[in-house]
């Protein structure tokens, strides 16, 4: 299976296929519903961003809490049909690469095509499994919102399917 | 004679009823997952299958999560007229979930108002259906409802000559227009007839029923195979990978219903279908 190193590039980006499956190596930033839209809005207010998303992937989670000795809890995609409103914006901002479930509407995939991004699924309702491919997590951000936190992974071998 | 439960007897069997359902996958549910893992040609479809299952084994063996969304907590109460409850049952029941979801490493998704959106941080409150049945026992059953298909689910006001066809459609429809968003493989639950919150109560209950069981009403029978046979014809399959596998199982619960209505709710549930239940 291909392997896909992040952080993404363009060029990568280019070669990749729609359905090919692929194991994501490298960071990401996580973020859902409630990160979103604080990123979003602080944009609106051309304020600086709490971490750059320049040639970042988010990865459209909110785990469990992890148990001693465990680098994260459960860990699985979240619908990613939600975060459409903000995507955009985010895409303005140098996001590179998405992975969540779930189709997402039209007009996002042209907005992805249209700034050289790719959008991944991966597994839902898989979270114990993919807590196995996840190497180290740290909340970076907005650690009021708990589980909606921002956290940096690393992920290793991560499954995912290029949509 | 009325028997007398101590609240305390209420507050553990709740809590380990959300750990069991959290952690372990139902065994009907695990089994549909196989068979449909065995009858899968789609490459694709069955790695993704095989995942899912290689999940629900994992999640067991390290006491985890099945998945991330630990949901809200519906708890159906069922106490028998001959029972006498000491102390406060809504405390003891919402005690039982808090206890699970911190000693069981759940994810607390529960916000304090719709458009407060403050988490409350123990996965409180749950949603509390009591019902008052004969005899001395008491029966809790603990679902466990993640929002990604919560979400998918819908209900429709038919008009009451509709014809059982249209039903069909509808409930087809739903299942396609959610696409993967649910996690399919899903298990359908289909409540028809009552008032409007009578079938999304029914729409519930349904996928309490062992997967791969018929209705014992010959035409709602047919209806359910029917409707099975015509979603797994969309090919959207696990995670939309494609393949024959896009729901496991359908489930409709019918009840009387008045003249001039026909109302229909679709509950979606995941391939991650958890509940458990315990009588007391």
């Amino acid at each position: 299976m291909k392997i896909v190193n992040l952080p993404l590039r363009k060029s990568e980006i280019k070669k990749l296929k729609p359905g090919q499956e692929v194991l994501l190596n490298g960071p990401v930033l996580t973020a859902r519903d409630a990160a979103h839209k604080r990123l979003v809005e602080t944009l609106k207010l051309k304020k600086k961003l709490p971490v750059s998303i320049k040639d970042e992937t988010i990865y459209y989670t909110g785990p469990t809490p992890a148990r001693a000795g465990q680098v994260i809890g459960s860990c699985g995609p979240t619908t990613s049909a939600r975060m459409d409103a903000f995507t955009p914006a985010l895409l303005k901002n140098g996001l590179l690469g998405m992975i969540g479930k779930g189709e997402r509407s039209e007009e996002i995939i042209s907005a992805i095509k249209r700034s050289g991004a790719v959008y991944f699924v991966t597994i839902g309702g898989a979270g114990a499994y993919l807590s196995e491919k996840v190497i180290s997590s740290k909340v970076i951000a907005y650690k009021d919102l708990g589980t909606e936190a921002i956290r940096r992974l690393i992920l290793k071998d991560f499954p995912a399917i290029v949509a | 004679m009325m028997r007398v439960v101590q609240s305390k007897l209420i507050k553990e069997t709740v809590k380990k009823l959300c750990l069991k359902a959290n952690i372990e996958l139902r065994g009907d549910m695990l089994a549909a997952l196989k068979r449909a893992r065995a009858v899968e040609k789609n490459l694709k479809a069955r790695r993704i299958l095989d995942i899912i299952i290689d999940n629900a084994l994992i999640a067991r063996k390290k006491k985890m999560a099945i998945c991330q969304d630990t949901g809200m907590v519906v708890v159906y109460f069922d106490i028998g007229q001959d029972v006498m409850i000491k102390g406060n049952i809504d405390k003891a029941i919402n005690e039982g979930v808090r206890e699970a979801y911190k000693e069981g490493y759940f994810r607390k998704s529960i916000v304090k108002g719709p458009f407060s959106r403050k988490n409350t941080d123990t996965n409180l409150p749950s949603v509390i259906y009591t019902k008052i049945v004969p005899g001395n026992k008491i029966s809790i059953t603990v679902i466990i409802k993640g929002f990604g298909c919560e979400n998918a689910s819908r209900t429709k006001m038919f008009m009451p000559t509709e014809s059982p066809a249209a039903v069909e459609d509808f409930v087809v429809d739903v299942v396609k227009e959610t696409g993967s968003k649910a996690c399919p493989p899903v298990y359908i639950g289909v409540g028809i007839g009552g008032t409007l919150d009578k079938a999304v109560s029914l729409s519930k209950e349904a996928v309490l029923r062992k997967i791969g069981s018929h209705s014992e009403i010959p035409h709602v029978a047919k209806m359910e195979k029917s409707i099975l046979r015509k979603i797994n014809k969309l090919n959207i399959g696990p995670m939309g990978a494609g393949g024959k596998a896009t729901a496991l199982g359908v489930s409709i619960l019918t009840y009387p219903t008045h003249i001039a209505g026909l109302p229909v709710a679709v509950n979606i549930s995941c391939h991650a279908t958890r509940n458990a239940r315990k009588t007391i």
